[in-house]
């Protein structure tokens, strides 16, 4: 019978199914960090049990950390007890752990790629709702509660339902100065922030195959904001090209072997999906959100939808966005003054992501009343960073080039955007407060959002293009 | 924390507001506890208080309006979308309720919800309104949610409805069970599962 990508891997991963109920799925790889995971600790510690299958889960701190002097101790109490708590945690369950310091420590969305711990085929979990981001490699990887990682600790199974299956497709060629960010947001755009809850995605077409695995991992990262339950990608030479030679990756033989079997995970052609949707890249321009969910995003040379084009059942939210956001219906986005620029986040703070912004500001100034804040992924993508002279163009553009974290993407650690400033950024949710209490926040591409730390403003990067 | 639901009649709190994301039922700045207690206080903490001022509540919002209680919140379609933190869930049953009505749940806050025994209660947009309007007309209105027979009822007005829970996890909510008890109990399953896919 013909499967999707989804289904091979779903069903290589039962141990058993529960009459009318969840199947029990296996777990290969569980990634966890400070902030979801003590309770589930707590918990294995009160029933006096041990992690399951330790050297299946690694740990680091990211949502917590300050991102400057990160040598120091933490100063808020708080979060430095819940990093002491993973320290002591792992040390105990026998863990590996990438904490502060560590070579390899960073957004735990970042470091499972770049060590090669994440591999096509696999489940994938973490306590963290962007654990989609994995599913760029042919995964089914999704995001759990603490209950689920403590079930996860203790059993390597979760219970599962079967969700329904969606494709969506985007075909043809991406116009110049669009990027991934800018489809992923495109999508949302037309689907809405719960267009894909109850679904597992599967992203495809020619546009999806001409993207990098970075290009990858940011739409599949944002596949949660549709709420979907995960989003995948097959795996492809680019794909076995990113990971061969990484620390987890397979050598040698095992290579060989784990290979031939990531050649099979495809959707088979006859395969059916519960949804399908088809778009053109040619039709997507670089992209901006103007509420408070990342469904809410337009063209930049768009303007802010008018009343009458919002649904009567839609006003109330839409209002209230627009009130939170300080914008009015009809509005053009471009010209918008910001005072924050923050690059970074498990959305867009890899290598390439640092590289397209180095490229596009070398030789340029930021604008005087804008704060840039440049936040890598990880260690390894600072040190490369580093290695590439990225660092130095941009102090010349004065831009701060800080260490690896979550940063501002959530407004829990020490980075925070002031009270009714406008920020633009690269991270994944506009919510209200995310960014900290009465920040607002548009969400953009790098690029984007490079332009507008130079001009100080929302603009249109195409224009830059030709 | 009660660990099991069965038959709840109760007064309700309806939060009228579409795509209630998790960063609002609890911000991000509250998730640095290592335990699962207290949370409640912080329930929709920046909809409730003006500047993070506890001194300050906002008027407007149904928590802070002294008509509205009981142990059913009810909310518009999309309830907890966004991040997977079951501090969401842990806040709304540390703030007293058992069961949360919307027309539409994101897939985590419905697992964590479950996991919680906090009822989640989809039913459809028609009968959503319903609620709302049987809420406005009267906030002593009672509802009854009956999970042996999966059904929602306004008091007021006679209307019910039925609503879909996974049989599993019905017996679950019905007896106290959790998952990881079941888990736990087929590691032998697991461990030739492992033998076999090794």
């Amino acid at each position: 019978m013909a499967k999707t990508l989804f289904e091979k891997i779903w069903d290589r991963h039962v141990v058993k199914t529960i009459e009318g109920g969840p199947a029990v799925l296996y777990i290969d790889k569980h990634l966890i960090h400070e902030v979801t995971s003590p309770q589930a600790f707590a918990g294995l510690n009160k029933r006096g049990i041990k992690v399951f299958r330790p050297q299946q889960v690694v740990a680091t701190a990211d949502h917590n950390v300050p991102t400057l002097n990160q040598h120091l101790p933490i100063k808020e109490e708080l979060s430095r007890l819940q990093v002491e708590a993973l320290k002591k945690n792992c040390a105990e369950h026998g863990i590996e752990l990438y904490g502060l310091g560590h070579p390899f420590q960073g957004i735990v969305h970042v470091i499972g790629p770049e060590l090669g711990f994440t591999q096509p085929g696999m489940t994938i979990v973490c306590g963290d709702s962007h654990t989609s981001t994995h599913g760029a490699f042919g995964s089914i990887a999704f995001g759990i509660g603490t209950s689920e990682v403590e079930m996860v600790m203790a059993t390597q199974c979760l219970l599962q339902s079967k969700p329904k299956l969606m494709r969506i497709n985007i075909d043809g060629e991406l116009k110049a100065g669009v990027v991934s960010k800018d489809i992923v947001l495109y999508i949302l755009a037309q689907i809405s922030a719960s267009g894909a809850t109850g679904y597992a995605v599967e992203f495809a077409g020619s546009a999806i195959r001409a993207l990098s695995m970075e290009g990858r991992m940011t739409i599949c990262n944002m596949s949660i904001e549709m709420g979907a339950r995960c989003g995948m990608i097959a795996p492809d030479q680019t794909t076995f090209d990113y990971m061969e030679g990484r620390k987890f990756a397979p050598q040698g033989e095992e290579w060989n072997k784990k290979l031939a079997y990531w050649k099979t995970l495809v959707s088979d052609e006859a395969a059916v999906f519960d949804k399908e949707y088809h778009f053109k890249a040619a039709d997507i321009e670089p992209m901006i959100t103007y509420g408070t969910n990342p469904g809410m995003g337009i063209g930049v040379s768009g303007h802010v939808p008018a009343l009458n084009e919002i649904d009567e059942k839609e006003k109330p939210s839409f209002e209230k966005s627009l009130e939170y956001m300080g914008l009015q219906p009809g509005a053009a986005i471009k010209g918008k003054k910001v005072d924050y620029v923050f690059i970074g986040s498990c959305t867009n703070s890899r290598i390439e992501d640092l590289r397209m912004v180095a490229s596009f500001v070398k030789g340029k100034q930021k604008a005087g009343h804008v704060e840039v804040w440049v936040v890598p992924g990880s260690k390894q993508v600072e040190k490369q960073a580093i290695e590439e002279g990225i660092d130095k163009i941009f102090e010349a553009a004065g831009f701060q080039l800080r260490q690896p974290g979550c940063s501002a993407c959530l407004g829990m650690n020490e980075d925070k955007i002031p009270a009714g400033k406008y920020c633009i950024s690269t991270s994944n949710r506009n919510f209200e407060g995310r960014q900290g209490p009465n920040a607002r926040t548009f969400l953009a591409s790098p690029l984007t959002a490079a332009l507008a730390a130079i001009t100080g403003e929302v603009g249109d990067v195409r224009e830059h293009y030709n | 924390m009660s660990k099991s639901i069965n038959r709840i009649t109760s007064t309700a709190v309806p939060v009228n507001i579409e795509n209630v994301d998790t960063d609002q039922i609890i911000p991000a700045r509250f998730l640095k506890a290592t335990s699962r207690d207290g949370f409640g206080k912080n329930l929709f903490r920046d909809w409730r208080y003006e500047n993070d001022d506890e001194a300050k509540p906002k008027a407007g919002f149904p928590l802070n309006d002294a008509r509205f209680k009981g142990n059913i919140l009810v909310a518009a379609k999309n309830f907890g979308c966004g991040s997977s933190r079951e501090h969401a869930a842990w806040a709304i049953k540390d703030a007293g309720f058992d069961v949360v009505v919307s027309s539409f749940f994101a897939d985590i806050f419905k697992n964590n919800a479950l996991n919680n025994f906090l009822l989640p209660v989809t039913v459809s947009d028609a009968f959503l309104q319903e609620i709302f309007v049987a809420i406005e007309n009267d906030p002593n209105s009672e509802f009854q949610v009956d999970l042996p027979s999966q059904t929602i009822s306004i008091a007021a007005t006679g209307a019910s409805e039925q609503f879909d829970i996974n049989p599993y996890k019905k017996t679950c909510l019905l007896n106290g069970y959790d998952d990881i008890d079941f888990l736990l109990s087929i590691t032998e399953d697991i461990k030739k599962f492992e033998a076999q896919n090794a």
